[in-house]
């Protein structure tokens, strides 16, 4: 079997519907998965019965709680097992569907075990093949397999056991003559091609089964969404918080030590005599200042003091203010809303006064906004030229995702011609009365 | 710490006596109780919460003391810190400067003797932005007008706004009469005057 051929059959199920299927390989991986399904099932059953059996008479003296908890963790070794035999049957790819647990360490591995329903659908499974299904992989397999065989034996039993007289066919029958017998082994090969198709619509079922049970792609899926989600969330959280860190270590720290070299080089120009040395310490002034005032854009574009300290509200006129062109800000905010809410929403009307300046060739721009209904309601228009698009590279795609992680909305509309619209819409309470 | 110890330096070089210097807000308004100085001169930020305690602090000391003189300095101006300062007391002897300004040595003296004599001054940085504003009431103001009341903002006197805009320092008492008038400013003591054109300044 190459992968790399795509017209290669990929399970039992489509390899039994070409031509070639007797010749193939596939009715031998049926065989092999029936014949190690019954050895791996009788061993499960022994397993998980005297695993049981000592951790209930042990429990009395607490040293066979453990031996419960293994019997119950007992799916996750047979399904691990049941996977890997699913392979000789079905190729596609068998998702691993356990969590990493959060934390190293075995008992965190224990908590998120029990707390997946993938492990006690596991268990489930394990006693279902312990219990039942490996009998039937036993019976099919004796079945299909030794019939044919033996009414193909037939000639072979006549020459041997019946002295070239007689041979009894599944015994109830009795042929006598050899043209018969090689009659009733031409009969048995047919049937042993029969028997090959219900090894393998045996072992597809019971493949099928395995992969619903242990390796379906469904299941944890739901609660997968829910804990990617979540942490979609913290990311966007520690995003925020680091940014925060970054702006508050240059403030206290290079900010401050660059404050103070100014402040050095204005009096030593005090006391310099004129001549090149004043000139010099009067370039190496300017060039402190210029640092400064290039270090305070930085910081502020990192994470603007006023948004912390003032709220969205005053963060707004603040950007505005800074803008090329006039701004008018008309946003009513009767409180502050949550800081992640804040971050997000400033930093798009940013990004937005930013296209303007930018792109539009606007004269004016507008921003609105309020509180109404439990959402936040912002919109910038501007009217400029308009053709914006939010795909085509701008810094609006990564704002629209981290608008999208507070469960909010951000469209824009900007025909050609303009005028452009940006609006974002972002579920919140207000966290407190302004200050 | 390196900023306060430099501005320490800084100001007994110039013959000004500092009386205490303080690491928190707590300690800036118990050292106030304590020594009742001249003048008070704070950062924005300051420990514990390193948002805008000092701030914070300076409002609260100048409710119990109209009176006191307040000099508040920032890493990046903004106009909402600057209003707050002002609304507090009756908005006579406070200063509003970016931390950058301590490096233009002697300005920065000439600020703090103006504030601590109860004068008023806004940073350039911040009137800057409020120029490129063209909204109301300052619509009503004409260019020239809007220039003067920018410099009234930082501070300077009528002398200092005549020789900066080479004119006549009647015409700028001119200017400022109109600039009251379109502010709708009450007739009250000149200085008081002038702060409340600041306060529309900031607030437009």
């Amino acid at each position: 079997m190459h992968p790399a051929i795509p017209a290669q059959p990929r399970t039992v199920w489509q390899a039994m519907t070409r031509p070639g299927y007797l010749l193939s390989a596939w009715p031998w991986r049926s065989i092999g998965y029936l014949v190690t399904g019954a050895v791996t099932g009788a061993a499960a059953l022994v397993a998980i019965v005297t695993l049981a059996a000592a951790g209930g008479i042990l429990a009395v003296v607490l040293v066979g709680l453990p031996l419960l908890v293994g019997t119950v963790l007992a799916g996750l070794p047979v399904a691990r097992v049941e996977r890997f035999r699913l392979r000789l049957v079905d190729l596609e790819p068998v998702p691993e569907q356990h969590r990493v647990p959060a934390e190293p360490g075995l008992w965190a591995w224990l908590v998120t075990r029990l707390r997946e329903r993938t492990t006690w659908r596991e268990l489930g499974y394990a006693l279902l093949f312990a219990g039942l299904l490996w009998p039937v992989d036993v019976l099919v397999l004796t079945v299909a397999l030794l019939l044919p065989v033996s009414v193909t034996a037939t000639p072979l039993l006549m020459a041997t056991v019946g002295d070239g007289h007689e041979a009894k066919v599944l015994k109830q029958w009795t042929v006598t003559s050899w043209p018969a017998a090689f009659g009733v082994a031409v009969l048995g090969l047919v049937l042993l091609g029969l028997c090959a198709y219900v090894l393998g619509v045996a072992a597809g079922a019971r493949a099928a089964l395995t992969r619903l049970l242990v390796a379906s792609r469904e299941g944890d899926l739901g609660a997968r969404v829910v804990e990617l989600a979540r942490s979609r969330v913290r990311l966007v959280d520690a995003f925020e918080a680091e940014r925060r860190r970054i702006e508050r270590d240059l403030h206290d720290g290079a900010q401050q030590r660059l404050v103070a070299l100014t402040m050095s080089l204005g009096l030593a120009r005090l006391d310099a005599p004129p001549g090149p040395l004043a000139d010099q310490l009067a370039k190496a002034h300017d060039e402190a200042g210029k640092a400064l005032a290039e270090l305070r854009e930085l910081i502020h574009g990192i994470h603007p003091q006023v948004l912390a300290d003032y709220g969205l509200q005053a963060a707004v006129a603040d950007a505005a203010d800074r803008c090329v062109i006039p701004v008018d800000v008309d946003l009513e905010l009767p409180g502050r809303l949550p800081q992640a809410v804040e971050a997000a929403a400033y930093f798009v009307v940013c990004e937005a006064l930013a296209n303007v300046d930018k792109h539009s060739a606007a004269g004016r721009a507008e921003v609105g906004g309020g509180h109404r209904d439990g959402r936040l309601f912002l919109e910038i228009r501007d009217d400029g030229r308009g053709g914006a698009d939010a795909g085509s590279g701008s810094g609006l795609t990564g704002l629209a995702d981290r608008v999208s992680v507070l469960d909010g909305r951000l469209s824009l509309s900007s025909p050609p011609g303009g005028p452009t619209l940006l609006r974002v819409e972002i579920p919140c309470q207000l966290t407190e009365p302004c200050v | 710490m390196l900023l306060r110890d430099g501005l320490i330096g800084l100001l007994t070089r110039y013959g000004h006596e500092v009386v205490a210097a303080v690491g928190d807000a707590e300690a800036l308004v118990a050292a106030v109780d304590e020594h009742g100085p001249d003048i008070v001169v704070t950062d924005v930020r300051m420990p514990p919460g390193f948002q805008d305690e000092g701030l914070h602090a300076a409002v609260r000391l100048r409710e119990t003391r109209p009176t006191l003189p307040v000099l508040v300095l920032s890493q990046y101006v903004q106009r909402r810190y600057a209003a707050d300062l002002l609304d507090s007391g009756d908005g006579t002897g406070v200063g509003y400067l970016l931390k950058d300004r301590v490096g233009q040595v002697e300005q920065f003296v000439d600020a703090l003797i103006e504030v601590a004599d109860g004068g008023t001054v806004v940073d350039p940085e911040v009137v800057r932005q409020l120029l490129r504003r063209r909204r109301d009431p300052l619509e009503r103001l004409t260019p020239r007008e809007r220039e003067v009341l920018a410099l009234i903002a930082e501070g300077r006197s009528n002398g200092a706004i005549a020789r900066e805009l080479v004119v006549s320092e009647a015409a700028v008492g001119k200017h400022i009469s109109g600039i009251l008038t379109k502010l709708d400013l009450p007739p009250a003591d000149e200085t008081h005057r002038r702060v409340l054109a600041v306060l529309a300044f900031l607030r437009a």
